[in-house]
């Protein structure tokens, strides 16, 4: 039960990037720093998580913006929310995917406030941006007071709820590459209601075609193991073979038998190899038809 | 330590002098005496707290109060005007799309910040503004039809 007011804090509300890593470094442990908050305060309202100290994000322009460019594809701040990428017509249009992910998750009022960074750091398996970014080729742009790092978003996550993150690091920047010519990308999400759910199984693929043939492929599969992972039994299926039907099922097939899913509320470990096998198949079909 | 925070409620300016660990939806109720919104789950997933800041939908229930410091907030209360009801609300009245009208502040609302940026929804645009408000009463037939009866009101 959630009728609980949230417990105390200070609320901390840095200007620049630097003030907010000092306050995050003068409170270490006590600290958590807070964007949109949907996922944070539920935490705190349930004393799963009681910091003594909330540093505020939102009061950082620099954190807010969006750019492309022909040559460094697309970079966004901390603090884009999901809204901005479901309706961004430059990530509609070129990362198409990062569109489709964004909008299958929670609701018009979460997805106004809800950044895509705090999804990344919260990391449950199931956080749907992650496959997306995955197959996307994304980075992510890590500072602390020690310096700046760029990580690649396959090796962000190293377990329910954790990432490679320091204790006074903030995820600023996601970069995500142009997508190569011929290419097609899609997720998938599968949930019990229309809305409002949590993913039993994710799944995305990112497709490259040349000459008929599979030049290049990611799959990335979300609520499956401890953390988003790459299906590369799968990939290797179809990696620089054409692409018929009978191949795309065995690939779906070999990802079933690579996640490695829990039974829990929402299914069993049976069931969610299942979906995976059936998600992979319409992913791959789907992503394959818009590389034309 | 309290802050001070000053913002716009329904036009109105208001000052407040709260706890951080206080929302938008308990300041809104137990400062401004503004009870419209409803508290549902107190998580952000039932939507009866949902009302606009700066134009968009959001759950108050949320918002922490220091963070509505200098913005616009838009309530149930806010949408009549010298006592004529807003079209949404009136349709929901001719519709029938209010049972207990737990969820119709929320619903309200959520319709409200759909038909400002997008004035002609369709059904399933409808259905997925409102995506983040449950109903446990009506079956949401009678609330998607309000709405879209709403718009073609509005758009005379």
């Amino acid at each position: 039960m959630q009728v609980r007011c949230l417990p105390r804090f200070e609320y901390l509300t840095p200007k620049t990037l630097e003030e907010a890593l000092a306050l995050l470094s003068e409170h270490r442990g006590k600290a958590r720093v807070i964007a949109g908050g949907t996922d944070l305060l539920p935490q705190m309202k349930s004393r799963e998580v009681v910091p003594q100290y909330l540093i505020g994000l939102k009061n950082i322009p620099a954190l807010d913006y969006i750019k492309y460019s022909n040559t460094d594809g697309l970079r966004f701040g901390a603090l884009t929310t999901l809204h901005s990428v479901e309706t961004s017509p430059i990530i509609q249009k070129r990362f198409g995917v990062l569109a489709q992910a964004a909008h299958s998750m929670a609701s018009t009022q979460i997805r106004n406030v809800a950044t895509v960074a705090g999804n990344l750091c919260m990391a449950a398996p199931s956080a749907d941006m992650a496959p997306a970014f995955i197959v996307s080729g994304g980075k992510l742009k890590l500072v602390s007071p020690e310096g700046k790092r760029v990580v690649a978003i396959d090796e962000f996550f190293t377990g329910p709820g954790k990432t490679v993150l320091g204790e006074v690091e903030l995820l600023t920047e996601v970069q995500v590459p142009n997508m190569p010519p011929h290419s097609g990308a899609v997720y998938l999400k599968y949930t019990l209601r229309r809305a409002m759910d949590i993913a039993i199984v994710g799944v995305a693929a990112l497709v490259t075609s040349h000459n008929g043939v599979c030049q290049e492929v990611k799959i990335a599969l979300g609520a499956v193991a401890p953390m988003p992972i790459r299906a590369t039994g799968a990939e290797a299926v179809l990696r620089r073979k054409v692409i018929n039907d009978e191949l795309i099922e065995q690939a779906a097939h070999v990802a079933s038998e690579e996640a490695r899913p829990i039974s829990d509320i929402r299914a069993s470990a049976e069931y969610r190899k299942e979906i995976v096998r059936v998600l992979t198949r319409r992913v791959v079909e789907q992503a394959w038809g818009k590389t034309r | 330590m309290k802050q001070l925070i000053e913002f716009r409620v329904n036009g109105e300016r208001y000052e407040a002098a709260v706890e951080p660990n206080r929302t938008l939806l308990e300041v809104l109720w137990e400062d401004l005496g503004l009870t419209g919104t409803k508290m549902g789950c107190n998580s952000g997933e039932c939507g009866a707290c949902t009302v606009l800041l700066d134009g968009m939908a959001v759950c108050s229930c949320l918002t922490l109060a220091v963070e509505a410091q200098g913005k616009d907030i838009l309530s149930i209360e806010g949408l009549s005007s010298n006592g004529k009801l807003h079209p949404v609300q009136q349709a929901f009245i001719d519709h029938h799309a209010v049972q207990c009208g737990y969820c119709t502040p929320g619903m309200i609302m959520s319709a409200k910040a759909l038909l400002d940026k997008n004035p002609d929804p369709t059904e399933d645009e409808v259905r997925s503004a409102l995506q983040g408000n449950l109903c446990r009463c009506t079956g949401y037939v009678k609330i998607v039809e309000a709405i879209l009866a709403a718009k073609e009101k509005m758009k005379v």
